[in-house]
């Protein structure tokens, strides 16, 4: 999860909540659902306390170098 | 210095005036061009303006007794034809126009050239909203392309640290104005599409810088530019100028944003408003699952009370069968039992009525008891003189034994 960007995140808590209220599903794997969707908002929840605006000029060098010095 | 002729700015202005003043054909001049930077003294009313075309610009000035006459209202971007002399302002050292008379020439040609690229643009389809592409609701990255220096620069800053610090800034300084800038934006939006690095690749660009001039907002109507916008594999939003400003930029965007805060609004989603989004998605997974082990638990509980009757009936018509066959094998037994019995039960009371005494005493026969009251069916039961009873049908006899007479 580690890797998972928040927007992912998000969009995979979402899709799980449609998913439990479609009510579709076992109990068996609704309660599967519910276990990774806690842990997705757990996930976003604690990217969100820690976020911090991040602000990087890209200097020529960076612009000349590309992706590697950003 | 000796030799060498110092003129003072005044000397200098006067000379260059006197020169400009002295051409006849200066004096009369038919000029189009197209109006920029107009100001309006209210208070004197005299027009001051600059007339402009792809290349160059003059100052220009209509002084109120001149201006009042005039039939219609000057605007920016205004393409008129000019009549009037060419002269020096001294104060200023700035060469101008002194316009007597004014007619509007249209649009302005700079006008007519922006009205002619936007429409060659959306025949091509460079504007078609179902080829604008949808922006990230939740951008890790945002690529902004402004001015070092610019207001749009810390608007977008602020408003995204605000809103949603989690958004990092990936900032490619740029100029916003003159002959470089469409071709630096265009670069800029090349280098953040050609980004395959993670962590240098935006999610969305904002392409913007705060208002000003026509001519200031001019290099956002490049054809280039426009093209590079309508390129992009990465979405562009553009924020160029003020609310009633509108580029070619704008237009092909897959955004426009009326200003450089308006654009950082629209990437960026409140923070607080995604906390309470994701409060409410697990309130909303919990009421559902609880809801679910309810409806559950419901549902076993109704199945296990079905099963555990049906189960009941299935046991009880079991042993009903049981039973109905233990009955009918009782039954049978019994009767079985009840007939014989009843034949023995006959069989035993013919055979007893037979053995009854007094039927035997009736036919003559009688019956012989000692003293001590025992049946006497032997001679050798007594001896000679004994007391004897003999009983009849009707009474006994007391008797004594005479003489006893073997068989």
């Amino acid at each position: 999860m580690k890797q998972m960007s928040f927007e992912q995140a998000m969009k995979d808590l979402e899709e799980i909540v449609a998913k439990l209220e479609d009510g579709e599903e076992s109990l068996e794997k609704s309660l599967e659902l519910f276990e990774k969707g806690a842990k997705l908002a757990g996930f976003c929840n604690e990217i969100l306390a820690n976020a911090e605006q991040k602000v990087t000029e890209l200097t020529n060098t960076a612009i000349e170098k590309g992706a590697e010095n950003v | 210095m000796i030799g060498i002729n110092i003129l003072t700015v005044t000397q200098l202005n006067t000379y260059v005036k006197a020169i400009l003043d002295g051409e006849k054909k200066l004096w009369d001049v038919f000029l189009l061009g197209e109006i920029s930077n107009l100001t309006n003294h209210y208070q004197s009313g005299h027009l001051y303006f600059s007339l402009k075309d792809e290349k160059s610009t003059i100052r220009a000035v209509m002084f109120f007794f001149s201006a009042k006459n005039l039939k219609f209202t000057p605007k920016n971007g205004m393409s008129v034809i000019v009549r009037g002399k060419v002269s020096l302002y001294e104060n200023s050292g700035n060469y101008q126009i002194y316009v007597e008379d004014m007619q509007p020439d249209g649009l302005g040609s700079l006008n007519l050239a922006f009205e002619q690229l936007k429409e060659k643009l959306a025949n091509e389809g460079l504007f078609d909203p179902t080829l604008k592409k949808p922006l990230p609701r939740y951008p890790q990255r945002v690529g902004l392309i402004t001015a070092k220096t610019g207001a749009a620069l810390f608007d977008v800053l602020s408003i995204l640290k605000r809103r949603c610090p989690l958004i990092e800034v990936l900032f490619y300084p740029v100029m916003v104005q003159g002959t470089k800038a469409a071709e630096q934006i265009i670069e800029a939006i090349k280098f953040f599409n050609l980004q395959k690095n993670e962590k240098s690749r935006a999610d969305v660009l904002i392409v913007t810088r705060g208002g000003g001039s026509i001519e200031d907002l001019w290099c956002f109507n490049d054809e280039s530019l426009a093209r590079e916008i309508f390129k992009s594999k990465i979405p562009i939003i553009s924020a160029v100028g003020h609310e009633t400003d509108f580029t070619i930029c704008d237009f092909v965007a897959d955004l426009r944003a009326p200003t450089p805060s308006a654009a950082a609004e629209v990437v960026s989603p409140e923070m607080n408003e995604t906390i309470l989004k994701i409060d409410t998605y697990v309130l909303r997974m919990k009421r559902k699952i609880i809801d679910e082990i309810k409806k559950y638990q419901k549902e076993v509980a109704a199945f296990a009370s079905r099963n555990k009757l049906k189960e009941q009936i299935r046991w009880i018509n079991k042993k009903k069968m049981i039973l109905q066959l233990s009955v009918n094998k009782l039954e049978s037994n019994f009767l079985r039992i009840l007939n014989k019995k009843k034949e023995a039960y006959l069989l035993s009371v013919s055979r007893l009525d037979n053995l009854s005494p007094l039927k035997i005493l009736s036919l003559g026969y009688s019956l012989a008891i000692s003293e001590d009251g025992n049946v006497i069916n032997s001679i050798t039961k007594v001896n000679k003189n004994d007391e004897i009873t003999i009983k009849l049908k009707d009474g006994q006899l007391r008797c004594s034994v005479n003489k006893k007479i073997k068989k």
